[in-house]
């Protein structure tokens, strides 16, 4: 049985419909990556899994661990061990990001029926975790996301992810707004964190970031639909020609030479 | 008999059978029940009261408390009631004509008190309700430093119908606080009036968190170069009712002052937050900001926000905003998607919207109780 069962999955903001017809199946152990220029949907897919209410799915199934996923608020999703590492990750002055981390944790331990875990030992995991993305520590004591950098924020997430440790991750565009070395420093808290019994589905719209988390799969999302599945090869085919080489109109692009 | 005379009769009654005061006191006793008489309550149509109902306060009748009546020291003669005027405010003027017991503190000059002052004052109602009048007099030296933690706090159902006079002197720093924590059934009218000299900084924090009926009200008068903060902070559940009203009036040119009230409304409750800013035709160079914002959880809840300015001046920069909203929805999903669930979300991001009031108290044991207390309350409120 596949971690993830997506099956002919359509969703709409409003009256316009986002995705139209999604199937995607992901195993334990394998990372996916979702590529697609703006507005393909790749966004809304990810926010879909996590179970944000902006959209609403009109048609379609998705199994998690064979549960029906779409039944169930996005608490249980990520009590059942579904990540979403944000595109955009919001800000919530007031709440130290310490005490954030440590309520989610113990929500998730709580639903596993795992004792929680109380602050000395919460400490200990914290900053063991934040080696593997080159934290400060000061970090963890701000209010969530308050006054990060977006390098900053995007490194939160990961850390977050750390220490959640999720059966299945995904990362919306993680590497927007971030300069090559903390690329490189997010990607490779992400490598250390793959593993066999954990998936990952990276959303990009560059291919720059596979040259990092290098995937066993690549989709290509145009208009809503998987319109290529392949390889590793066929994001390196994407950089080469181009959206455009595959009959996709990249409104970024097409702006950007006007 | 006219309407007012109807509402007064009772307390007339009281008022008569109170032990005779020293001359002077018993004099301004006098004047002052006079002047209530004449007033009577204020009513809805009274535009300072206009979304604050206090017909239940003047329906019921009181037991009035007794107090210990102890002398007034000479020296408070020269500040009482100089402070805080009761020609045109019923609820002075009733406080005053009950005058017992002063709380009069007095820091002299230049003198630093590190330690925070904390007055408390309890009310308890039996059988019958209980109306009881702290008068508070603050007077602080020149160049003096003190902090003061004033605590409501109370049993059953009764009427705690508080002032407080502060007279800074120049260049002190005077941090004032108000803990408002009456019983659920209490009927709450607090008034500070704080005179500030030249130079002095002052601020005054009002957390409001308990009664069925209040109203707090704030009005501080600057001079010369007086730096002001007022700070606010209001929880309303149930059917609840506070009406804040502040007053920050400059008289003097280079005064500041900033202003942050915020409000949690739940349930039916509903507030009132007026804030008054005065600046004179003299007070040029006037720095004036006010800012409220309100956080509304239920469909019920109402909430009235005005500001209101009067510049005279025509050299200041005065700013002003209000803001009323619900929980964002992007937070409470990005709580839920790490696990947190819905109810946890909910208390967590209206914990964190108070968060910035807590953070501005000075007194460490103060924040952590009002921490507790505003966690514990939330918690309670999500399960």
């Amino acid at each position: 049985m596949a971690l993830l069962d997506i099956k002919d999955l359509h969703a709409t903001v409003g009256d316009r419909e986002i995705l139209k017809g999604i199937s995607l199946t992901v195993d334990s152990g394998e990372v996916h990556a979702i590529m697609g220029p703006n507005g393909s949907g790749k966004s809304t897919l990810a926010q879909v899994l996590a179970g944000r209410d902006l959209y609403a799915v009109t048609g379609g199934r998705v199994f998690y661990d064979g549960k029906d996923l779409l039944a169930m608020p996005p608490e249980d999703r990520a009590r059942e061990g579904i990540f979403l590492a944000f595109q955009y990750p919001v800000e919530i002055p007031g709440v130290s990001n310490m005490y954030f981390l440590k309520a989610a944790l113990n929500a998730i331990r709580k639903h596993r029926g795992i004792a929680e875990l109380d602050a000395m030992d919460f400490l200990a995991l914290v900053q063991d975790r934040m080696k593997l993305l080159d934290m400060d520590q000061v970090l963890l004591n701000r209010p969530v996301n308050t006054g990060f950098s977006g390098g900053e924020k995007k490194r939160n997430e990961i850390f977050q992810m750390a220490v959640l440790e999720p059966r299945l991750a995904i990362l919306d565009e993680t590497d927007s707004g971030l300069d090559i070395d903390a690329l490189r420093t997010v990607a490779g808290g992400v490598n250390a964190l793959r593993s066999p019994q954990r998936a990952m589905i990276v959303v990009t719209h560059y291919q720059r970031l596979l040259n990092y988390i290098v995937p066993d799969y690549v989709h290509v999302l145009a208009e809503g639909r998987i319109v290529k599945s392949g390889g590793k090869e066929l994001a390196l085919e994407l950089e080469e020609s181009g959206y455009a080489g595959l009959g996709i109109v990249d409104e970024e692009e097409a702006v950007g030479k006007l | 008999m006219t309407a007012i005379a109807e509402q007064t009769g009772a307390w007339l009654e009281s008022f008569t059978r109170q032990k005779p005061a020293a001359p002077w006191l018993q004099e301004l006793r006098e004047a002052a029940f006079q002047r209530f008489a004449e007033l009577g309550f204020p009513t809805t149509h009274d535009e300072e009261w206009r979304f604050t109902n206090v017909a239940p306060i003047a329906r019921t009748n009181f037991v009035q408390a007794v107090g210990q009546a102890k002398a007034c020291p000479t020296e408070v003669q020269q500040h009482l009631a100089k402070h805080a005027p009761f020609d045109n405010h019923a609820f002075v003027a009733l406080n005053t004509a009950f005058l017992q017991d002063v709380t009069y503190i007095h820091i002299p000059r230049g003198q630093v008190v590190e330690q925070p002052i904390q007055i408390r004052y309890d009310a308890a109602g039996g059988a019958e309700p209980v109306a009881a009048h702290p008068r508070t007099l603050i007077v602080v030296g020149p160049d003096a430093h003190c902090t003061i933690v004033e605590t409501y706090a109370g049993t059953g159902s009764y009427f705690t119908n508080a002032v407080t006079e502060i007279v800074a002197g120049s260049g002190s720093v005077v941090d004032h606080y108000k803990v408002q924590l009456e019983s659920p059934a209490a009927f709450h009218v607090g008034v500070m009036f704080a005179s500030l000299g030249r130079s002095a900084n002052f601020s005054a924090t009002s957390i409001s968190l308990g009664g069925a009926l209040v109203r707090n009200e704030a009005g501080v008068t600057l001079s010369e170069g007086t730096e002001a903060m007022l700070n606010g902070l209001y929880l309303v559940n149930g059917a609840q009712h506070v009406d804040n009203h502040t007053s920050i009036d400059h008289v003097q040119p280079h005064g500041t002052s900033h202003e942050l009230y915020k409000g949690i409304l739940d349930g039916q409750a509903s507030a009132v937050f007026n804030g008054r800013i005065i600046v004179r035709k003299d007070a040029q160079k006037t720095d004036s900001k006010q800012t409220n914002k309100n956080l509304v959880l239920s469909d019920e809840a109402v909430i009235n926000t005005k500001p209101e300015l009067q510049i005279f001046a025509d050299d200041v920069r005065c700013t002003h905003g209000a803001t009323i909203g619900q929980l964002d929805a992007e937070s409470m999903f990005y709580l839920q998607s790490r696990g947190i669930g819905k109810q946890d979300a909910r208390s967590l991001l209206t914990y964190a919207f108070a968060q910035d009031i807590i953070d501005r108290v000075k007194v460490q044991s103060l924040k952590d109780s009002l921490d507790r207390i505003l966690f514990e309350k939330f918690h309670e409120r999500a399960h």
